[in-house]
């Protein structure tokens, strides 16, 4: 375009002002909120696919016990300490499938210690969908069909071997249960408080706030680990794994819900300007009325992230406490309890593979990071 | 006369969607005034930022360029380097932004901010920049310009800080002048000091301004070149008097017609009669008691004192005032959400033959007849619609909370109210962040009318929209008023969109009503200094008829300042008398 001499411009393109009123502006954005949510967090890459790898933990678990090779406290008396052992798939040049080299522990008697040797003339074939150790499929259901296991007379440690022999990758999948679920479980209750007393707080204000935000400074306000061992200390050491584990969570939870409640409050005292919950208190509606179709659904995907992001302190909890011993006690198995095999310096310089549940330990608290990051950056998809 | 600044075929884009700023071109003159004017999302932000190449990071300047013809010859503002770029901003460019609460840091004193640019750019000592800095803030009117060096921004008002932004912008004697909506949001007053400040100094120090704004009246105060966006596009561009006077394209006339216009008036109108009254306050005072924190003793703030508003049925009563005027609490006070102090008194009548109920005192049974005969339309259409809910069930909330209906009956109900407010019914399936502001106000005045209430209380409906859908959204309320019988309490700051819906105008100032009429009395004989400034503040689109700041700055001072007749000072106001039938103004007799 340009200026005419005249020193006027206006633009040749023909121009109406016929606009249709009832045409949605953007209509990308007209679809439910949930949706725009995704659009927004699916371009989040590192999210999603930790989001994916979390998916497929969570769905492993009930069937832990299918792709294990061992069953968590099945012992291999003649493979004490034994190291990792790798999958092959060729075999002098030439193709044979995987196998693994059987291995042959001796006794070092001057060192004390255990040293294998590895038979490399003859590999050993894996045998598949093969019978094992009894487990319960999904907790409930008896089998003893194995994805995977070693042949007659051969061991397949992917991980190792821990002191009595056991197979520390299928422990790993085993304690996935527990320290994977101790966060879910803890995040319900602390996810029940904290909305709770947050929503009670930020919608009532005055005196219930104060009461709440008190309760809240004093429970803070306690050193951490002091209280958990003390609330731990005070379970009887003669109830079963299953309601330490309970009771382990819970606790977790009662301790964690005053971050959350202090979100909800602010989320709450936030929103309740809005113009909308006001229009509603204005046309009647009550307080019940206005927490449940207003504000809750409005924050409800703030909670989701907040939540995402606490599930690994809870992890991380459970794991201290149990490498302490002062949260899961074996039979039972997580990883907590599994680290606390390797809490002795001496025993991870030479058997190094007992340290290794710190990795799905770094891995999974990562992704829960990522996730809840990816999660809190599209929670607000109304703007672009 | 030489060109300062040439921007050609500007083209900015986000990602890769269409362009939202398309093929710009215009240029600015030395010691011009440049108005950049069109409604949100013309682009005009965009184009006046990529000068500074201030720009959102995600946006791309695909095409075109901006030539800055400074003393130290011309510069291609979009390929020079980030350090040349810095030595323009602030210097030889530099810029005021529409939100004074927000451009200045509440951390530092108003002198050390604005000297900041002359340490940056000149290397000047530090009592020769406070020299400077006084100098300047002399300038832009402040009377103490010493304290002022020592205040932080926010023990000063909105006004006062868009003046301190001012001075910070021309302490550096910048060669161009780039103010982005400067005046939208100060009240109608103060904008006209501030626009009045602007084109003093420009006049002073010659240098040019782009002035970006959505209001034609400012333009035609202001401007001498006017370039006319609307979607990324320019429009139309030349002359502010000839655009003004005889608009060329079809999109600026629209704009012109949107305009909101103090009408001029050849008679006083009638008194209006008070004969059957829907809402009725009397002696309404509120007072506020804030917690001065600690051991001192609470200060009592009094928000509105000695209110007196009588709504007649089937009229629109407004209220206008500027922030802080106490008309908001009027219209909270008259809805019951606050309660006023002992000795006032709200009633409302729903019918004209049955005994009127009182809003502060009802039975529950009353308290919901009342919350359905009585509602509100908000001023934030994007903030009045909940975001999780799509529009049906919006609409149907307020009948589902008074158990009014079956489903079916209730999404009847909301289908013809769409159809009232000119929506199309498909709406109800969707969700209200598709739609725009217009739309969403459209939305909220039909979820009001879905209880078919008698009162209606529209508090600044208008004042977040465009100018040429506040016009739609003013038409639509006109209708609806005749169409369902309602009778409209109006809050506004501004008496020219007053002055087209309303029967009668209370106008509002420092919490008491200074003066009372229909706005045709009010425009035709306005008795009250402030009254008159508000008048004479109206930017108007017309070349002919500037601002009169004195008028303006003769009404717009503190209660105290005003003269002898009118003066009055904190609890002391002069009574409300009646001049004429119908025409109230606060006076000594």
């Amino acid at each position: 375009m340009s200026i005419q001499p005249d020193n006027r411009f206006v633009d040749p393109e023909p121009w109406s002002d016929e606009t249709d009123i009832s045409a949605p502006e953007r209509s990308d954005m007209d679809a439910p909120g949930w949706l725009l949510t995704w659009r927004k967090f699916s371009r989040h890459k590192l999210a999603l696919i930790s989001g994916i790898f979390l998916l497929t933990c969570y769905l492993i678990l009930p069937i832990a016990g299918f792709i294990a090779p061992y069953t968590p406290n099945e012992r291999s008396a003649d493979y004490l300490y034994a190291p990792p052992q790798s999958i092959n798939l060729w075999h002098e040049g030439s193709f044979v499938g995987p196998y693994v080299y059987p291995i042959t522990a001796k006794a070092d008697l001057e060192q004390f210690r255990w040293t294998y040797t590895t038979d490399t003339s003859t590999p050993a074939l894996l045998e598949y969908f093969c019978k094992g150790e009894e487990y319960r499929l999904f907790g409930l259901i008896p089998s003893d069909t194995h994805l995977f296991c070693a042949p007659e007379g051969a061991t397949v440690f992917l991980w190792g071997s821990d002191r009595l022999g056991r197979d520390v990758f299928s422990r790993i999948l085993y304690g996935a249960q527990l320290s994977l679920t101790v966060g879910l479980i803890g995040i319900t209750v602390s996810f029940l408080l904290g909305i709770t007393f947050g929503a009670l707080a930020g919608y009532f204000g005055g005196k219930t706030d104060w009461i709440v935000n008190r309760v809240i400074e004093i429970l803070r306000s306690l050193p951490e680990l002091p209280l958990w061992l003390a609330l731990s200390a005070a379970v009887p050491s003669n109830w079963g794994p299953v309601a330490v584990f309970f009771i382990i969570s819970i606790i977790l939870g009662i301790l964690d819900w005053p971050g959350l409640a202090r979100a909800v409050r602010s989320k709450f005292l936030s929103l309740r300007e809005e113009e909308f919950v006001k229009a509603a208190e204005m046309m009647g509606a009550k307080p019940g009325r206005v927490i449940r179709r207003h504000l809750l659904p409005n924050f409800m995907s703030h909670l989701i992230a907040s939540a995402t992001l606490s599930i690994p302190a809870m992890i991380l909890g459970e794991t201290a406490l149990s490498f302490l011993g002062l949260g899961l006690r074996a039979p039972a198995v997580s990883w907590g309890v599994m680290l606390n095999d390797a809490q002795n310096l001496a025993s991870i310089e030479i058997y190094w593979w007992t340290a290794i549940p710190m990795l799905p330990i770094i891995v999974v608290v990562l992704a829960f990071n990522f996730l809840g990051d990816g999660l809190r950056a599209s929670l607000d998809p109304y703007k672009s | 006369m030489t060109t300062l600044l040439e921007v050609e075929a500007l083209t900015i884009g986000f990602g890769k969607a269409d362009p939202v700023v398309h093929d710009v071109s215009f240029s600015v003159e030395q010691g011009q005034t440049m108005a950049l004017v069109g409604e949100s999302g013309s682009g005009k932000t965009l184009t006046c930022r990529s000068v500074l190449r201030i720009l959102p990071e995600a946006a791309q300047v695909r095409n075109g360029s901006v030539t800055f013809f400074g003393e130290k010859g011309p510069i291609n503002l979009i390929e020079a380097s980030e350090k040349r770029l810095r030595g323009i901003r602030g210097d030889r460019i530099s810029m005021i932004f529409q939100e004074p609460m927000r451009s200045l840091s509440p951390l530092h004193r108003l002198g050390d901010q604005v000297s900041e640019v002359l340490h940056l750019h000149r290397n000047m000592g530090r009592s020769e920049a406070k020299r400077l800095v006084l100098e300047q803030f002399e300038k832009v009117g402040f009377v103490d310009p010493e304290r002022s060096w020592r205040s932080y921004p926010f023990e000063m008002s909105g006004g006062m800080r868009q003046r301190a932004m001012i001075a910070m912008a021309m302490v550096a004697k910048p060669e161009l002048l780039i103010a982005d909506e400067p005046t939208t949001a100060l009240d109608v007053t103060t904008q006209a000091q501030v626009l009045g400040l602007i084109n003093r100094l420009q006049k002073e120090t010659g240098m040019a301004v782009i002035l970006v704004t959505h209001d034609l009246g400012v333009v035609a105060n202001m401007a001498e070149h006017v370039v006319v966006m609307n979607k990324g596009r320019v429009m139309e561009a030349g002359r502010a008097a000839d655009v003004l006077s005889a608009p060329a394209h079809g999109y600026t006339a629209k704009l012109f017609a949107a305009a909101p216009l103090i009408p001029e008036v050849a008679k006083p109108a009638r008194a209006l009669p008070h004969d059957d009254l829907i809402l009725d306050l009397t002696n309404v005072t509120k007072t506020f008691t804030m917690r001065a924190g600690g051991w001192r003793k609470p200060v009592e703030v009094i928000a509105c004192r000695d209110v007196n508003l009588k709504l007649q049925r089937g009229k629109t009563l407004a209220v206008v005032g500027e922030s802080g005027s106490g008309k908001t609490t009027c219209a909270r006070v008259a809805l019951g959400s606050e309660k006023p102090d002992p000795g006032g008194e709200v009633l409302f009548r729903s019918e004209p033959d049955v005994p009127p109920v009182r809003v502060h005192n009802m039975t529950p049974g009353q308290r919901r007849k009342f919350q359905r005969e009585a509602q509100m339309v908000f001023q934030d259409p994007y903030s009045s619609l909940s975001p999780r809910m799509r529009v049906i069930s919006a609409m149907t909330e307020p009948m589902e909370i008074h158990q009014i209906g079956s489903k079916a009956e209730r999404r009847d109900k909301a289908a013809e109210m769409l159809r009232w407010v000119g929506l199309d019914p498909d709406m109800l399936r969707r969700y209200p962040h598709a739609f725009s502001g217009g739309q969403r106000q459209r939305l909220s005045i039909a979820r009001a009318l879905t209880l078919d209430p008698k009162l209606l209380i529209c508090d600044e409906p208008t004042s977040a929209l465009d100018v040429s859908v506040q016009d739609q959204i003013l038409t639509l309320l006109e209708d609806i008023r005749e169409r369902a019988g309602l009778s409209y309490l109006f809050i506004s700051h501004d008496l020219a969109v007053v002055a087209r819906i309303a029967d009668e105008v209370a106008v509002m100032r420092a919490g008491v009503i200074v003066e009372q009429a229909p706005p045709d009395t009010l425009f035709y004989n306005p008795q009250h200094p402030y009254t008159k400034a508000l008048i004479a503040a109206q930017p108007e689109p017309d070349i002919s008829r500037p601002i009169d700041l004195e008028l303006v700055s003769k009404g717009a001072g503190a209660p105290t300042t005003w003269p002898e007749m009118f003066r009055f000072n904190g609890g002391e106001a002069p009574a409300l008398r009646e001049l004429e039938p119908g025409h109230m103004v606060r006076c000594h007799a």
